[in-house]
């Protein structure tokens, strides 16, 4: 049973976004290696949500039921995958680089004595082995690289691979896994305000910098993304000036985001800066400052106050 | 309280990256080297926790003679003794072999708590951390907000994608510190004096018994990928700038 595996990622018995991204991403995978896709996927009672990942051309689900999947935590997932993975051997174990996969990734590697790439921007087969390609000095250079050990694992960047629907129903086994004994426990689980979107998962990002003045001023920034159902996002500057919770920087020392639509308001876009929202899809970049080094990278620029501009847009859109 | 705290010095994160003439790693003849920013929150966290419970801190850093300065940094700091893993080709070492390797010199010092930063600004692998406490077989808390560490126990926040969790475990555990942990201080002068007097080992990966085992394989560095050039928007008034703005993320790019 050799092939591509993915470790699907849910909450509350449902799947996130991501497993379909890697699913879709593993598919292309597993045709370049004429193999085909299973699907571990750990929870407690989705027996009956497993066959639909077929539609993002997994082929085999394998199901572990328990109290102890139901929600994520490091032991119990490194018990079971690990078990499961050295009992069926993948020559490719994929998994999306978010908050779970990042902690998972390394563990499940010195576990199954492998290496692995995290953080993967595209995936490719060369000689029958998988290449992944990788950010690193946050997006000031990309590495190609190749992993000589087994499964090559490569944990891949949230909102970069897109959902490919190809296939119908997967085929679901149910099988049995320990969750052995969970060192770290989850003891509190606090729900993130509402209505509030996560930067590393928003499809929309509006980020100010030092040229907001002052923190009350995000709220220009707040009512724009409330519009756009957008995630406010802020330069180290304005983090470090207190005006933004830390949770909010974006960038080298932040989080290295990868939106469809990046708003920059009033950022200049140090290089610390840019390497954190370089890859997003389009830029936007709103300084008065025409020699900002932001409107280098920016699709669109606009050279004027974004205290006069936002909320006009705020009304546009 | 044992605290030992692994360090990596990285390119600060200010420097321009050019990649070297064999195509796979970087040229690091203009770069200035730092601690990694997030291990100062690792730092920082471990001197507090000593500071009201008691105890030592131990720095570990793997890699060329230069790393030393990173260690000095952390001994001035206030962290007591620092051991240096030293080997010149270790800068970009697969996360998994350097794992090992500070497995086998942290092993024997018996840590209560050994922190990381979350991650290293370098290489944003992120990976040592959970690959040590796999070998060592300790629980992990990673990417830490919030600690609390009482009656042998820590108890710390992780904040995930719309959620914050709150973790618990037996110590010793390894935890990852995130931005937000504290204010790391800075070294004062007479921080920096002392620091020329404190202990600090060198080690060999030989002395460690440590194998180098690299499983990653650097094909290439690439320069990111080009951007289209990109267009200024016109427009009379604030109004009209934003009418145009709006107009071409609706028609033209199609994001909105």
């Amino acid at each position: 049973m050799a092939g591509v595996w993915i470790i699907a990622e849910q909450r509350d018995g449902e799947f996130r976004k991501i497993t379909f991204e890697v699913a879709s991403a593993a598919k292309k995978v597993a045709d370049g290696l004429g193999t085909e896709v299973t699907a571990l996927v750990l929870g407690s009672g989705m027996e009956g949500a497993c066959a639909e990942l077929g539609k993002y051309g997994v082929a085999k689900v394998l199901y572990a039921d328990g109290d102890a999947f139901a929600a994520y935590t490091t032991d119990a997932y490194t018990n079971a995958c690990g078990a499961l993975i050295k009992d069926g051997g993948p020559d490719v174990l994929l998994m999306g680089a978010s908050m779970q996969g990042k902690d998972l990734g390394g563990r499940l590697a010195a576990r199954l004595d492998t290496g692995i790439a995290v953080d993967c921007t595209a995936l490719a087969v060369e000689d029958g082995k998988l290449k992944a390609t990788r950010p690193m000095y946050a997006g000031k250079v990309y590495a190609d690289i190749f992993i000589n050990g087994s499964p090559q694992i490569a944990s891949l960047r949230p909102n970069v691979f897109d959902i490919v629907e190809t296939g119908g129903e997967a085929a679901v086994e149910s099988v049995s896994a320990e969750a052995g004994e969970i060192k770290a426990v989850v003891a509190e689980v606090q729900a993130a305000e509402e209505g509030k979107v996560d930067l590393t998962e928003a499809t929309v990002i509006v980020s100010g910098g030092r040229g907001m003045k002052e923190a009350d001023n995000f709220k220009l920034l707040e009512e724009l993304a409330g519009k756009l159902n957008a995630a406010v996002g802020a330069s180290r500057s304005a983090v470090d000036a207190g005006w933004r919770s830390h949770t909010d920087q974006v960038g080298q020392t932040g989080k290295v985001v990868t939106p469809n639509l990046y708003i920059a308001c009033g950022i200049s876009g140090a290089i610390q800066h840019l390497a954190g929202m370089g890859s997003s899809k389009v830029i936007v970049a709103i300084n008065k400052d025409a020699d900002a080094p932001i409107h280098t990278k920016a699709d669109y620029c606009v050279v004027a106050d974004l205290f006069d501009v936002v909320p006009e847009l705020t009304k546009e859109v | 309280m044992n605290i030992v705290v692994c360090i990596k010095q990285v390119p600060d994160t200010e420097a321009v990256i050019k990649i070297a003439g064999d195509g796979k790693s970087i040229d690091t003849g203009d770069i200035k080297w730092v601690m990694n920013p997030y291990d100062e929150f690792g730092v920082e966290e471990a001197l507090r926790i000593v500071k009201d419970q008691g105890g030592e801190v131990t720095v570990i850093g793997a890699g060329p003679a230069r790393v030393v300065e990173a260690l000095r940094t952390a001994l001035a700091m206030g962290a007591d003794k620092a051991i240096h893993i030293q080997d010149d080709d270790l800068y970009g070492a697969d996360p998994i072999a350097v794992a090992k390797m500070l497995a086998k010199a942290i092993e024997p010092l018996n840590p209560d708590i050994i922190f990381f930063g979350q991650r290293a600004v370098d290489d944003d692998s992120g990976v040592v951390s959970s690959a040590l406490a796999e070998l060592l077989g300790l629980p992990q808390l990673s990417v830490v907000t919030k600690l609390e560490v009482a009656d042998g126990k820590a108890k710390a926040v992780r904040p995930v994608e719309g959620q914050t969790l709150v973790l618990e475990a037996a110590l010793p555990a390894v935890i990852t510190a995130q931005k937000g942990l504290n204010e790391p201080r800075y070294a004062s002068l007479p921080g920096i004096m002392k620091a020329k007097k404190k202990p600090l080992e060198v080690k060999t990966p030989a002395d460690l018994g440590a194998e180098r085992s690299d499983f990653i394989e650097i094909a290439v560095l690439n320069p990111p990928p080009d951007r289209a050039p990109g267009k200024t928007v016109e427009g009379e008034s604030p109004a009209e700038l934003a009418a145009n703005l709006a107009k071409l993320l609706k028609e033209e790019a199609k994001v909105i």
